[in-house]
C-alpha cells in the first residue's frame, strides 16, 4: 500500500464532467431492438387456429378462443390464440413454432393498464398500438424449423417398370420412413375436422410414432373400415388442409394410413379389433351395392349385431373401387383384405343379383327391417357430338369394368380419350399400358376442355400419364368425330377459351379459328357418370322426394322419405370413397336409432 | 485442515463451547452471543438466501446458510416438460448468467439425441457465452467494492453491463433472458453491423476497466478491507471442490474451457488467470484479469468465426422428440466456475432427470459457513460476494 493508493481513487471526480448516460425519455428515445421479443401480434387472415402455439407454450399462457367474424371452415378451426400476460415470459417459442408464420412478437415493450384483466388479450382482435409495428421477433430464417417441412419421399415404380404392367406403382413406406414422416405432425386436428369421416388422424399418426400399429388399426376402424383402400386411393382432403402445408409439404396422411393397414396381418384383425364375438340383436338389414358406402354401412351394422346381407349386381364386391379404379393404383388383393374382414363379421353377399331385376326393392323392404342403397354412378355420359354414336366410341366406365373382369377390350394403336378428370386419366393410363403390352408403344391422346392449370385431374396423374407415354393435350373442345368408310379417322377440336358464362353456368366457348385434329381410330368418352335408379318403382318414387336434378332427398341420417330406406354414396353425395364410407357409417347409426325407436 | 472448529487455529476462548463432534453449543441466555440474520432482504446477500450468524461482539462465531426462498423446484419442473419447454425455465436458474443453462441443456439434449450442431451455431454459442461472462464480470468486479460501501464503481459498472445487454437485445431479442441457444443450434445469425457495435462497446469497457483500477485496485480502503480477508487455504480447494476464479485465486489452474475444452475453445488463445493469496483481494484480481481475457476472447471469436453458415441442425419435431435412454454430463465454465448438468433420458418426450451442480453449492454452503467463523461481521458480505454466490444453484 502506498500514498498512490490514497490519492488515485480521487480521480473519480473526473467523471463529474462526463455526459450522463441515462436516457431521459426511454419510451420515445429507446425503441426495442429489431429482434426484440416484445408484445404479440397475429395476422388473423393467415392464422388458421391450429393451436400449435398453445401446445408449445410451457407457461400455458395461450388459449385458443372463438373470435367474432371468423367462421369455422375447412382448414380453419375458427379459433385464434389469446395470450395471458400474467403468464407469458416472452420466450417466443410460440412464434418459432407457428405453423403458418402468422404469429410474431413486436418490439413494443411498454403497456400500462389499470384493469389487470386487459393483459389477457387476443392479438389481432383486440386493437393495440403495436398492431402495425413491423420490428420485433419473427421466426428465424433460413433453415430453422422445429419440425421437418419436407415429406419423406414415397418411392414409386420407375416409368419404365410400370408402363406395361398393372403392378401397384406406389411402394409404401418402411418403418423408418413412416416414423420419420409421422414425426412431422403437430397434432392440430385440422385434418380431422375436414375429413368427411372425421378420422382420428393425429391419433393414428401418433400410434405410428409409438410403433403401436395395433392401436393404429383400432383408431382407423373407429371411422373407416376400408383402410387398405383409402390408404392408397383416398382423395385426401385432409392433406389439402394440413397445417404443415402452409409453409412446407403437407403430411403424407394417406400413405401413413396405408402403412398401418399394411403392417397388420389380416389373421390378427379380429383379435386386434376385438370383434371375435358379436352379440346378435335379431334384426336384419339389406344393403344394395357393395361399394364403399354399402360396405361401410354393413361393417358398422354388423358390429352392432345386425344380420346384414349385401345384394350386388356384379360378380365381385367393391363397386367402383374394383371396377373403376385401375389395379396399378389399387391392387385387388388389398380390396379383398378389407372386404374379407367385413365378411368375417358375418356379413353375407349375394353376387350377380340385381335389385329391380332379380328381386324388387319392395320385396327387400318387406323381408328386412331396413334397407340401405348405395348403388353408385355406373352409367356413362356421352358428349353427343357428331359421330359419338359410332361403335368404336366407348365409355370409360365400361372399359374399366371390362379390364377388371379380365375381358379383352377393343384396342387400337391410336386412341383418343375425351375428359380431363381423374377417371379420364385412369382410362388413358390403362389404355397406354395395354397398348404398350400389345404394340410395344403407347399411342393415346387425352384431351379436355379445361386448360392444363384448370384440369380437374390431380397434377401427379397428368405427370405420370405423360411419363408412361400418353399424350395429354388439354384446352380443346371436341367438335366432331371424323368418320370415313364407317371407320373413325380422328377427332376435330377447337381451342376452348372459357368454360363458364357470367352467371357461372357451364357454357364452354371456343375459338373456331384455332382448330386441331387428333388422329385415332377409337374414341373413349370420360366426361362423368350418371346414376341408374331403375330399381325404384313408381310406387316407391312416389314416396320419395326427388329434386330437379334427379337427386333423392335424405335427412342427416341418410334416411329417405320411406323410413325403412336409407340411401348414401355417390347417388346422394359423392364424389369419392371416403364420402361413401362416411355416409355408410352415418346411415348405420341412423338405422340403429330408427329401429331402436321403432321397437320401443 | 478439518472443518471441526475444535481445531481452529485462533484462540478458542472467545468461541462457544463445543460438543464432542465439534458442534458449537450456543447458549443465547448467557448474553455472550447474538443471532443476526443477514438476508434474505439484505443488499449484501445475492437474494433468495440468508445467513444465520451467531456473533460475539463483532465477530462471527457460527454461520449457517439458509435457502428455501426461491420456491421453484426447477429440476422437478423439468420432469414435466418437453425438452424444448425446459428452456424458458432453465434460464431462471441463473438470472445474471442464464446462457450457461441454455448451453448445457441444449448440449445435453444434443448429445443424448445424437444431433450434430452446425459450425456457425457453435461459434455463435461461444460468443454468447463469453458476452454473458463479460456482462456478469462487469457487475461483479466493480461490485465487489460495493459490498464494503464503495458503491460508486459498482454503479458505473452497471452502465457498461447495459451496453453488452444492448448487444444481447440486438442479437437475441432479450436483455436478460436470452433464450438463444436451443437444441440443434442458435436462434439467429449476427445482425448486420453487430460486430462493429460490439467492438465499440469493448473499447468502452476497456477504458472503464482503467477507471475500476484507479478506483478500486489502487485504493487503500479496498486493499485494507480485502487483503488477508476470507483466506481459503489451498488444501480446501480439492477437499471442498472449489472452482473457477476462487480456485484460481488460490493458485490452482482450473478452467473448464482449458481443462476439458468444449465448443471451439481449444482454437482460442488464452491462459489461466492465477493469484496466490486466496483472499478477497486476490479473487477480485483474478476476476479483473478475467475481464481482459474475456474481451480478448470475444475479439478472437469475432475474427475467427465464419461469415455464413447454418444456425440450426435438423432435429426431430420438438413437440414429440423422444430422447433415447441414456445419461450424460455436460459442463462449461461459468463466471463462477464449473457449471455442470447431469442429464438422464428415459426414452420419453420428457427428461427423466436434469440435475444442476454449480459452484455455489459448495462455495456458499460448506465453504462460506466455515470461512465466516472468526470473520468480522462487516466483512461477511465481502467474503460471500467474493465467492460468487448464486442461490438458485443451491435450491434448484
Ligand atoms: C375410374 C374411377 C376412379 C375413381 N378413383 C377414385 C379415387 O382414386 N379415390 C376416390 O376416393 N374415389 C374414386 N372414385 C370414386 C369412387 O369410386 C366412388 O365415389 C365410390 O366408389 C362411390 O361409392 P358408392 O358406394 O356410392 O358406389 P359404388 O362404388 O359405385 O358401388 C355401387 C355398387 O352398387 C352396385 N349396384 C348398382 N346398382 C345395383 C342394383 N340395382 N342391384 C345390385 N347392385 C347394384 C354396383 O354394381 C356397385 O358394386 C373413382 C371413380 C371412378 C369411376
Ligand atoms: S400456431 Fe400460428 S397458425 Fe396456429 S393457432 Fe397459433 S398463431 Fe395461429
Ligand atoms: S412467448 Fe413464450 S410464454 Fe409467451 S405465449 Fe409465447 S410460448 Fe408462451
Amino acid at each position: 500500500m502506498s500514498i498512490k493508493d490514497v490519492i488515485v481513487p480521487f480521480s473519480a471526480w473526473r467523471k463529474v464532467f462526463d455526459k450522463p448516460v441515462t436516457i431521459k425519455d426511454p419510451i420515445n428515445e429507446r425503441p426495442g431492438a429489431d429482434r426484440y421479443r416484445g408484445f404479440h401480434k397475429n395476422d388473423l387472415e393467415t392464422c388458421i387456429g391450429c393451436g400449435t402455439c398453445e401446445v408449445i407454450c410451457e407457461n400455458e399462457a395461450i388459449d385458443l378462443v372463438p373470435v367474432e367474424g371468423i367462421e369455422t371452415k375447412d382448414g380453419d378451426s375458427g379459433l385464434r390464440p389469446r395470450v395471458d400476460y400474467g403468464r407469458c415470459c416472452w420466450c417466443g417459442l410460440c412464434v418459432d413454432i407457428c405453423t403458418t408464420g402468422s404469429l410474431s412478437l413486436t418490439n413494443a415493450y411498454t403497456w400500462v393498464e389499470e384493469d389487470p384483466e386487459k393483459y389477457r388479450f387476443t392479438p389481432g382482435v383486440d386493437e393495440k398500438p403495436w398492431d402495425n409495428e413491423e420490428k420485433g421477433w419473427k421466426k428465424p430464417e433460413p433453415n430453422y424449423e422445429f419440425y421437418n417441412l419436407k415429406r419423406v419421399t414415397m418411392e414409386h415404380l420407375h416409368p419404365e417398370e410400370r408402363s406395361d404392367s398393372f403392378i401397384e406403382m406406389v411402394k409404401g413406406y418402411s418403418k423408418e420412413q413412416a416414423e420419420k414422416e409421422a414425426d412431422r405432425c403437430v397434432e392440430c386436428g385440422i385434418c380431422t375436422a375436414t375429413c368427411p369421416a372425421h378420422m382420428g388422424i393425429p391419433e393414428y399418426i401418433k400410434a405410428i410414432r409409438n410403433n403401436d400399429l395395433e392401436e393404429g388399426l383400432r383408431i382407423l376402424y373407429d371411422t373407416n373400415p376400408l383402410p387398405e383402400i383409402c390408404g392408397r386411393i383416398c382423395t385426401h382432403k385432409c392433406e389439402a388442409v394440413c397445417t404443415i402445408g402452409h409453409r412446407g409439404e403437407a403430411l403424407s396422411i394417406r400413405w401413413l394410413k396405408r402403412y398401418i393397414a399394411d403392417q397388420n396381418p389380416s389373421e390378427k384383425y379380429k383379435t386386434i379389433l376385438n370383434s371375435e364375438f358379436i352379440e346378435k340383436n335379431g334384426k336384419s338389414i339389406a344393403i344394395i351395392g357393395s361399394g364403399p358406402s354399402g360396405l361401410s354401412a354393413a361393417h358398422y351394422l354388423a358390429l352392432m349385431g345386425y344380420e346384414v346381407t349385401i345384394y350386388e349386381k356384379l360378380p365381385h364386391a367393391g363397386g367402383m373401387m374394383r371396377y373403376g379404379i385401375p389395379e396399378y393404383r389399387l391392387p385387388y388383393d388389398q380390396i379383398d383384405k378389407d372386404i374379407d374382414y367385413i365378411l368375417s363379421l358375418g356379413v353375407k353377399i349375394l353376387y350377380n343379383t340385381t335389385i329391380g331385376k332379380d328381386i324388387t326393392l319392395e320385396e327387400l323392404g318387406k323381408k328386412y327391417n331396413a334397407v340401405f342403397a348405395g348403388t353408385g354412378l355406373h352409367l356413362g355420359r356421352s358428349t353427343r357430338i357428331e359421330g359419338s354414336d359410332h361403335k368404336n366410341v366407348y365409355q370409360s366406365i365400361e372399359l374399366l369394368r371390362k379390364i377388371t373382369l379380365g375381358e379383352e377390350i377393343d384396342l387400337a394403336e391410336k386412341m383418343i380419350v375425351i375428359g380431363g378428370g381423374n377417371v379420364a386419366m385412369d382410362i388413358t393410363r390403362s389404355i397406354a399400358r395395354l397398348q404398350m403390352k400389345k404394340y410395344g408403344k403407347a399411342g393415346v391422346i387425352a384431351t379436355s376442355l379445361e386448360t392444363e392449370d384448370k384440369m380437374p385431374a390431380d397434377r401427379e396423374e397428368v405427370v405420370e400419364a405423360r411419363e408412361e407415354g400418353a399424350i395429354v393435350d388439354p384446352g380443346w373442345a371436341p367438335q366432331h368425330i371424323e368418320i370415313v368408310d364407317d371407320k373413325i379417322k380422328g377427332l376435330h377440336v377447337a381451342q376452348c377459351h372459357s368454360l363458364f358464362d357470367e352467371e357461372g353456368n357451364f357454357n364452354p366457348q371456343c375459338n373456331l379459328d384455332n382448330l386441331k385434329f387428333f388422329e385415332g381410330t377409337m374414341v373413349v368418352e370420360s366426361i362423368g357418370q350418371g346414376m341408374d335408379l331403375s330399381y325404384l318403382s313408381d310406387d316407391i318414387k312416389h314416396e320419395l322426394e326427388i329434386d330437379k336434378r334427379g337427386r333423392i332427398k335424405v335427412n342427416e341420417d341418410f334416411q329417405s322419405g320411406l323410413p325403412w330406406l336409407f340411401i348414401g354414396g355417390d347417388i346422394i353425395q359423392g364424389p369419392d370413397v371416403i364420402h361413401g364410407i362416411a355416409n355408410g357409417h352415418t346411415a348405420a347409426k341412423g338405422i340403429d336409432t330408427f329401429l331402436f325407436k321403432e321397437s320401443k | 485442515m478439518s472443518n471441526n472448529i475444535l481445531n481452529w487455529k485462533n484462540n478458542r476462548d472467545m468461541f462457544p463451547e463445543a460438543d464432542e463432534d465439534g458442534k458449537p453449543i450456543v447458549d443465547l441466555e448467557s448474553q455472550k452471543y447474538v443471532k443476526v440474520w443477514q438476508g434474505p432482504n439484505h443488499p449484501g446477500v445475492t437474494g433468495n438466501m440468508s445467513l444465520e450468524l451467531t456473533i460475539s461482539g463483532d465477530e462471527v462465531m457460527e454461520a449457517k446458510t439458509h435457502v428455501g426462498y426461491l420456491h421453484r423446484g426447477f429440476e422437478k419442473l423439468f420432469e414435466r416438460r418437453r425438452y424444448i419447454q425446459c428452456f424458458p425455465t432453465c434460464i431462471r436458474m441463473c438470472v445474471p448468467e442464464p446462457d450457461i443453462n441454455e448451453y448445457n441443456l441444449a448440449r445435453g439434449t444434443e448429445v443424448l439425441g445424437g444431433i450434430e450442431v452446425p459450425e456457425m451455431a457453435n461459434w455463435i454459442r461461444m460468443l454468447v457465452l463469453e458476452m454473458a461472462r463479460l456482462q456478469v464480470l462487469l457487475r461483479m468486479v466493480p461490485g465487489q467494492a460495493g459490498t464494503m460501501g464503495l458503491g460508486l464503481a459498482g454503479t458505473w459498472g452497471l452502465y457498461y453491463r447495459e451496453l453488452i445487454l444492448d448487444r444481447f437485445e440486438e442479437l437475441t431479442g432479450g436483455r436478460i433472458y436470452h433464450m438463444f441457444i436451443l437444441p440443434g443450434g442458435v436462434r439467429g445469425l449476427l445482425p448486420d453491423g453487430f460486430k462493429d457495435r460490439l467492438e465499440e462497446n469493448l473499447v468502452k469497457v476497456e477504458a472503464f476497466m482503467k477507471d475500476v483500477d484507479r478506483l478500486i485496485y489502487t485504493n487503500a480502503v479496498f486493499k485494507k478491507r480485502t487483503k488477508g480477508i476470507g483466506v481459503i487455504p489451498a488444501d480446501w480447494v480439492d477437499e471442498y471442490g472449489i472452482m473457477g476464479p476462487v480456485a484460481r485465486a488460490a493458485g490452482f489452474e482450473r478452467d473448464v474451457r482449458k481443462d476439458y475444452p468444449y465448443l471451439y475453445y481449444d482454437q482460442l488463445d488464452f491462459g489461466y488467470n492465477i493469484a496466490h493469496n486466496s483472499d478477497v483481494f486476490d479473487r477480485f484480481i483474478v476476476r479483473r484479469h478475467d475481464v481482459d481475457t474475456t474481451v480478448d476472447l470475444i475479439r478472437q471469436i469475432l475474427n475467427k468465426m465464419p461469415k455464413k453458415g447454418d444456425i440450426k441442425a435438423e432435429t426431430p419435431n420438438v413437440l414429440h422428440w423422444k430422447i433415447p435412454k441414456g445419461e450424460t454430463i455436460i459442463r462449461c465454465e461459468s463466471s463462477r466456475g464449473e457449471y455442470l448438468f447431469y442429464m438422464v433420458a428415459d426414452g420419453s418426450i420428457y427428461p427423466r432427470r436434469i440435475n444442476l451442480r454449480g459452484p455455489s453449492y459448495t462455495h456458499a454452503v460448506a465453504v462460506l459457513e466455515k470461512l465466516l467463523i472468526n470473520a468480522n461481521i462487516s466483512d461477511v458480505s465481502a467474503i460471500m460476494v467474493s465467492l460468487a454466490t448464486c442461490p438458485p444453484e443451491i435450491e434448484r
